[in-house]
């Protein structure tokens, strides 16, 4: 039986007339539907005489054909040269050693060229000093692929020839009358230079050379100067000291141009029960903070008065100083340890004030400490403050006639950079710039300069340790050298490669053969090793405390202290136009892409300033206005920094960079314009300001829980008194109710392969040697041809690092005392609230790095849930990964305990989306020619670096040899310049990393869930002892 | 066709031959040297930087002595003395041994004392033989004369063949005929066939067959459909046209140049290397022409070798003329003929310096093909098959000599395979 019951589908249709209804009868909506709006002009469509059908024909066709015009491969051209050079062998690599120096990083490394050109920096082995590349050095490569250099010789905004320079700038130069010349440069700590220089000023009346350092160590030039009579930086070897103090310097990080964290290292390993003790005073949380065994948080002003403290201690004289009890008691037991030390402590100092610097001197003379070296000193700071504010004086008053400017770029650099652009105006300006930055673009004249891969050029960076720069590729634009100019500018035609032969013939090499020093690209002058071995301390009187008094004297503060610092990434930012760089997650902060204002939490919450997460895991900042002397910088983003002393802020250089650089990498604010007086220390008033800040931060827990399985930890005492299996375990799990160690076959799931034939690799990373430096991180990066994402990708956790050095904070005092607090809850209340507790860090808390990379264990999780088999096991060691048979599920990734695996969520190379290095053929010749460069939709990870494992047995069986320990390398093992990590066979019982595996601190992360990894770590220890 | 263009050849082999047994007997009358012996002491000593027509690095040296004589009034002993020793005379100052230094100068010509009189008289009645008659070559010819005459006889063959068959259906059809009139004469009913029903009806009709039809045809084009998806980037038999018609059965096969001599870089890199001008240069320099015969080979293949080189001469930037080089180049734009995709990296030094393998292993008869083209499918599955059969060289190889022990141990054999080795394993080709 059909039912009558009628279904209403709307109130309305009870309106008998209603018109609706009667629509709907017929039309499908009641109004139409204005389809011809969205699609398109309706009279074109009408008029046109396709129809839907032949348009589906055309889309049909087309497609069919574009697939079939697809099977046919594409026509690949190959061009052999006409004449090949002999030293070029296509597909084999060729290195050159030359030196990197920009005026703010100097090193002496290998360039990795193939088929002419340079696609990696290594470390020089055979140079003495500054031989390990920083990450900044390691990324400077791009900086020759930068598409926004300048392509040739500018006036203005036209080019032109370089004979036309040569000529112009010549007729200008010769005619300013009485007015000056000055050559405004970095330092070039070059003795070629220094004698092309004084070779100009001889044949041009009036030159005056300033020597400018974007970030100043002209206090500490100063002081030195005033005390042995040289402008130079005192030499310090911490290999060989056992207690260091450290008051505001950052010497791990780019104190006095850095380099030292290979010596430092060096005692941080526990030999024979002994490593130094590191005691940090500062205010920032830095690198050398993070590292220290003992971090003391210090405003500024009251590191300048325990300095001034720990001289009257350890030198006499008395000083009053206002201190806190607790900082009061730790420069009192810092002293204590310096003078038990005796000559094996030394001081050192960041403060920049001649007084400080003086201080430091008077201190490490007093113990005659063997670390503190006044002959090899550095050379690599040369800049003068005085002299540079004179200039800016003498352009305003209009006495300087030409203005020739090399490696500066003060419209960006000085914090009076108004007054700056007032005085170029007074005056014919040239430029000498790889980019037309802020400066060059307000030039007369822009001379393109060359990278210093294109360059020649010779180094003193350390007294009578000198180095060679060689070009390593043929100049990719129409650069000239600065040097070059010099000599043509001087009527010499001798070109600057044989200034330089002819001058260290003459004065440097005594004798030694040229060829010999540029194939090791550096040298070391015969006469300054024997010196090293005459006695240092000859300084006759003793301290009168002078300087210590008006140290203590200058510590006034009233309110916020701010203190400028360089980050490891970017440095003075003259590399802001490096994707590399700006991808670089901060060792500290871990955020990428950005300045920020550091802050403590306790100010934060009085200026009710705040960091939280939003949905997505991102961090969001408040902002701020900062006011320094009247110059107000505003909307910086704030980031509360755990460590950081209370009534002081951070902030960083090499940001807020306008000319020269790409869109997407003008990133943050520009601290130089608070750097008022060459100061790093200012006196600040901030204020919290409306909106807030998207920061792209990797890490976004930075605790870790009270977990010791994943950073073992101990003390140098327990180290050294009780057996291993009390501070570094290996854990058990129940058999039977019995407890086994997992690392027992019985309790394996697995079936173990045999290991034991042929090459087995492994990693090995000492946590007590790694000062989180992040140089394996560029390296690994150019290696392996990762793409570079961007910042909103970042922030989206869609990084694509293969290595990563993770950096946790306690929540206690000491991570010792955080497991302690885990073990001890019981009950929900308890762990309700501890746990929350715990995922805060401590106001000055213990920090620990541990770079993590693919840990190729050999029971892999990721390679047993892969659909297809992309991801296998090698007999070697290595979890390989096929990329051309990867289809993305991403469920290795899923169960990797590591979270180590990367996944290409787009395209990198060649879209305009990502507009970084692999979009323009420039930037892509960087790229490794043995790596592919994956596709969107596959997974990567950490190869440890396959293609060089497999090279280097190539070269053996070719060869018909052995492979010798040391052979086998990885990028980031290679680029490791502290000895972190050592990278080899394990199966070759003599190796170095053999023997680093039966070492007593060596476990293995997370090893409780039994994936074997073949990286391993080795227990960090602390020297927490006080003297 | 074929006959033809060889009985040309052979005639005119004949004339040619005829006429240097001319010279060669007139010679003989003329001077007392061996034109024979002559030609085999100038192509072992004096042909890397002399020609008989043309100048190179020295001057051509047809008739050189008839004309010293006549030109310059110099006699035989003259040219002795220069040939053992010409720095000697030009230290001299000899006037005519300065000239001819002065022109060729900065190089000297190496002195040959160990020439006796007698083969300096050798050499010179080799040069003073007439210049032969050059070969008639016509341009490259492009009608079915290339495709040479092998196809032709087959075509030849091919259409009697069609012929004889067509005679021999058209006397059946004739056969049948006359044997049908016969039979009707002779009054013989041929029973009429039965209707039956026609096949395809019956074929239809039995669904058992249908159904076993469709399948094995369902079979059979999936087959052919795999078999074509399977080939798709795959270009076994790729054969660009080059931008220089280069032979490498010349050069690697008549000639029996080393694979590595020109693609040296297959001993330390990954890539063997297209050789760089600069080494076709080093034997193109004084080969500026190819031999008569050669020349009358390339006609075959449609290719004028003398025309290639010109390209290289001019590519690389010599001038003949004046055996200088006179900068501009333009780099030759060869087409690639063996890709691999990026992922795949293959490494030329390891298979040829360390295993020892032959490049006709996997390039196929290079010295057979006239024109260069693919012969292997360059698939993975290609690669690992092989990984599979061949054995490592393990032989005065000290790399090997643990692991090889350890190994062979562990899987009982003595030979071991490359896949063993681990020659199977993903990473050690993808990465």
């Amino acid at each position: 039986m059909s039912s009558n019951k009628k279904y209403w589908k709307s109130v309305e249709e009870l309106n008998e007339n209603s018109s609706i209804v009667e629509t709907l009868r017929q039309n499908e909506f009641v109004e139409e539907i204005p389809t011809d709006e969205f699609l398109g002009d309706k009279e074109t469509l009408e008029a046109s005489s396709t129809t839907r059908r032949d348009f589906l024909k055309y889309v049909g066709f087309s497609t069919a054909a574009a697939s079939l015009a697809a099977c046919e491969g594409p026509v690949v051209k190959s061009i052999p040269y006409v004449v090949q050079p002999k030293e070029i062998v296509p597909g084999v690599a060729n290195y050159y050693a030359t030196t990197i120096a920009d005026g703010y990083d100097f090193a002496s490394v290998l360039v990795k060229t193939r088929e002419g050109r340079p696609i990696k920096i290594e470390n020089n082995k055979l140079a003495k000093t500054n031989a390990n590349a920083n990450a900044r050095v390691h990324a400077s490569i791009l900086g020759l692929y930068d598409s926004l250099r300048v392509k040739s010789p500018m006036k203005g905004d036209a080019e032109i020839s370089w004979d036309a320079f040569i000529s112009e700038t010549k007729d200008v130069l010769s005619k300013v009358g009485d007015k000056e010349i000055v050559l405004l440069t970095q330092t070039f700590a070059s003795p070629s230079t220094s004698k092309l220089v004084a070779e100009f000023s001889g044949n041009y009346t009036n030159v005056r050379h300033v020597v400018y350092d974007a970030i100043s160590e002209s206090a500490a030039l100063d002081a030195f100067q005033a005390k042995y009579g040289k402008r130079a930086l005192a030499n310090y070897d911490f290999s060989k000291a056992m207690t260091i103090v450290s008051v505001g310097a950052d010497f791990l990080g780019d104190w006095q141009g850095g380099g030292f964290d290979e010596a430092y290292a060096a005692k941080r390993i526990p030999d024979h029960g002994k490593m130094s003790r590191h005691i940090q005073f500062e205010s920032n949380m830095s690198l050398s903070g993070a590292n220290a065994d003992k971090r003391v948080a210090l405003t500024p002003s009251q590191q300048k008065q325990a300095l001034a403290k720990l001289h009257s201690l350890v030198v006499g004289g008395s000083v009053s100083v206002d201190l806190p009890e607790a900082i009061n008691t730790a420069v009192q037991n810092a002293a204590t340890e310096l003078k038990k030390a005796g000559s094996n402590g030394v001081v050192v100092t960041g403060i920049q004030d001649v007084n400080a610097q003086t201080v430091a001197l008077e201190i490490n003379e007093a113990l005659s400490s063997k670390a503190f070296d006044t002959k090899n000193v550095i050379l690599t700071r040369q800049g003068n403050d005085k002299a540079v504010a004179q200039l800016v004086a003498d352009m305003k008053a209009g006495t300087v006639g030409a203005l020739v400017m090399c490696g500066v770029n003060p419209m960006y650099t000085l914090p009076n950079s108004a007054d700056f652009a007032e005085g170029l105006k007074n005056t014919t300006s040239i430029a000498f710039s790889m980019k037309q930055d802020e400066t060059a673009t307000q030039c007369n004249y822009i001379a393109a300069a060359p990278h210093s891969l294109e360059s020649w050029g010779d180094f003193e960076m350390k007294a009578g340790h000198y180095s060679l720069m060689q070009p390593t590729i043929r100049p990719l634009f129409d650069t000239k050298q600065f040097q070059d100019v010099l000599l043509a500018w001087s009527d010499n035609t001798t070109t600057y490669n044989d200034y330089i032969k002819t001058n260290w013939r003459d004065s440097i090499l005594n004798g030694a053969s040229f060829n010999n020093a540029l194939h090791d690209g550096a040298f070391v002058a015969e006469a300054s090793v024997e010196e090293e071995s005459s006695d240092t301390a000859d300084a006759g009187e003793t301290p009168n405390g002078d300087a210590a008094r008006a140290l203590a004297a200058s510590a006034k503060s009233n309110g916020m202290e701010l203190a400028l610092y360089a980050k490891t990434g970017m440095g003075d930012g003259q590399q802001a136009n490096n994707p590399w760089l700006q991808e670089f997650p901060d060792p500290i902060s871990r955020a990428t892409w950005d300045n920020y204002l550091t802050i403590s939490k306790s100010d934060a919450d009085g200026l009710g300033l705040e960091n939280w997460n939003v949905a997505n895991g991102g961090l969001n900042g408040s902002l701020a206005d900062v006011t320094v002397n009247g110059v107000t910088i505003n909307n910086i983003p704030v980031l509360i920094q755990p460590g950081q002393a209370k009534g002081s802020v951070g902030l960083s250089f090499g940001y807020g960079r306008t000319a020269g650089v790409k869109e997407e990498m003008q990133t943050g604010v520009n601290a130089y314009a608070l750097y008022q007086g060459f100061d790093t220390i200012q006196q600040v008033a901030i204020s919290k300001a409306s909106g807030e800040h998207e920061f792209a931060c990797v890490q976004l827990h930075n605790t870790l829980m009270g977990r010791g399985d994943i950073i073992k930890e101990t003390t140098l005492e327990i180290f050294n008194t009780k057996d291993k299996h009390y501070w570094n375990a290996i854990p058990e799990v129940s058999l039977n109710h019995i407890e086994t160690p997992v690392t027992s076959p019985d309790v394996d799931l697995w079936d173990s392969f045999d290991r034991s034939i042929g090459h087995h690799f492994n990693l090995s990373i000492d946590l007590n040697a790694c000062t989180g430096c992040g140089a394996c991180v560029i390296a690994c990066h150019t290696e392996n041809n990762v793409p570079v994402v961007g910042k909103s990708e970042m922030r989206r956790s869609r990084d694509m690092h293969w290595l990563r050095i993770d950096r946790y904070y306690s929540s206690e005092d000491s991570f010792d005392q955080d497991i302690d607090k885990k073990e001890n809850i019981s009950g929900l209340g308890s762990s309700l609230s501890e746990f929350g507790e715990m995922e805060n860090p401590a106001d000055n808390p213990q920090v620990v790095f541990q770079p993590v990379m693919c840990q190729h264990c050999n029971h892999a999780p990721c390679e047993t849930v892969c659909p297809v088999a992309a991801t296998s096991h090698g007999r070697q060691g290595q979890n390989h990964m096929a990329y051309n048979r990867c289809v993305g599920t991403r469920y290795c990734a899923n169960n990797c305990p590591y979270k180590v695996r990367r996944f290409n969520w787009f395209l990198y190379n060649e879209n305009d989306e990502f507009d970084y290095f692999m979009n323009d053929d420039l930037g892509r010749m960087v790229l490794n020619p043995d790596v592919t460069v994956r596709s969107r939709g596959v997974m990567e990870k950490c190869t440890m670096c396959i293609q060089k494992t497999q090279k280097t047995i190539l070269d053996a069986k070719r060869d018909g040899r052995e492979i010798e320990d040391g052979e086998f390398q990885t990028a980031c093992s290679a680029a490791c310049g502290s000895g972190a990590m050592v990278f080899g066979d394990v199966n070759d019982k003599e190796s170095k990393v053999a023997k680093l595996k039966e070492d007593d601190r060596m476990y293995h992360l997370l090893e409780y869930v039994g994936t074997k990894p073949n990286v391993f770590y080795h227990t960090k220890i602390r020297n927490t002892k006080e003297a | 066709m074929k006959h033809v263009i060889y009985r040309n050849l052979t005639s005119k082999i004949l004339r040619f031959g005829f006429i240097i047994l001319l010279t060669f007997s007139t010679s003989l009358l003329a001077q007392d040297g061996d034109p024979k012996n002559g030609k085999s002491l100038f192509n072992a000593n004096c042909a890397s930087c002399h020609k008989l027509d043309k100048k190179m690095t020295g001057p051509a040296l047809r008739n050189v002595e008839a004309r010293l004589a006549e030109d310059e009034g110099l006699d035989r002993a003259w040219i002795a003395s220069w040939i053992k020793n010409s720095a000697a005379m030009i230290a001299a100052g000899d006037p005519y041994a300065v000239k001819i230094w002065d022109e060729y100068k900065p190089t000297a010509m190496t002195a040959f004392p160990q020439l006796s009189d007698q083969d300096i008289s050798d050499i010179l009645a080799y040069t003073a033989e007439p210049k032969p008659e050059p070969i008639v070559v016509d341009g490259p010819d492009t009608s079915d004369q290339s495709g040479g005459g092998d196809s032709a006889s087959n075509k030849l063959i091919l259409a009697a063949l069609a012929l004889l068959f067509g005679l021999l259906a058209m006397a059946l059809v004739l056969v049948n005929n006359t044997l049908k009139r016969f039979a009707k004469e002779k009054g013989i009913d041929i029973p009429e066939e039965e209707k039956r029903t026609p096949i395809w009806k019956a074929f239809v009709q039995n669904q058992f067959l249908v159904l076993v039809t469709s399948i094995v045809l369902l079979l059979a084009s999936g087959y052919f459909v795999y078999g074509y998806l399977m080939q798709v980037g795959v270009d076994q038999g790729y054969e660009p046209v080059q931008p220089i018609h280069y032979s490498h059965r010349i050069h690697a096969g008549d000639n029996k140049i080393d694979c590595k001599y020109c693609h040296s870089s297959a001993r330390v890199s990954k890539h063997s290397g297209i050789p760089s001008l600069n080494v076709c240069m080093n034997c193109h320099k004084s080969i500026g022409e190819v031999a008569p015969e050669t020349l009358a080979e390339g006609k075959e293949y449609g290719v004028d070798y003398n025309a290639e080189i010109q390209k290289l001469y001019k590519a690389v930037g010599w001038d003949e003329a004046t055996q200088k080089y006179t900068g501009e180049t333009s780099p030759v734009k060869w087409i690639r003929i063996h890709n691999l995709p990026d992922f795949a990296y293959f490494n030329h030094s390891q298979h040829v310096s360390v295993a020892g393998i032959e490049c006709q292993t996997c390039h196929g008869p290079v010295e057979e093909m006239e024109i260069m083209y693919q012969y292997s499918p360059l698939t993975m599955g290609w690669c690992i098959n092989c990984h599979r059969e061949t054995n490592v060289k393990v032989k005065d190889n000290e790399y090997y000599t643990k692991i090889h022990e350890q190994l062979s141990k562990k899987y009982g054999v003595e030979q071991l395979t490359a896949a063993q080795m681990g020659g199977l394993e993903c990473g050690k080709c993808h990465y």
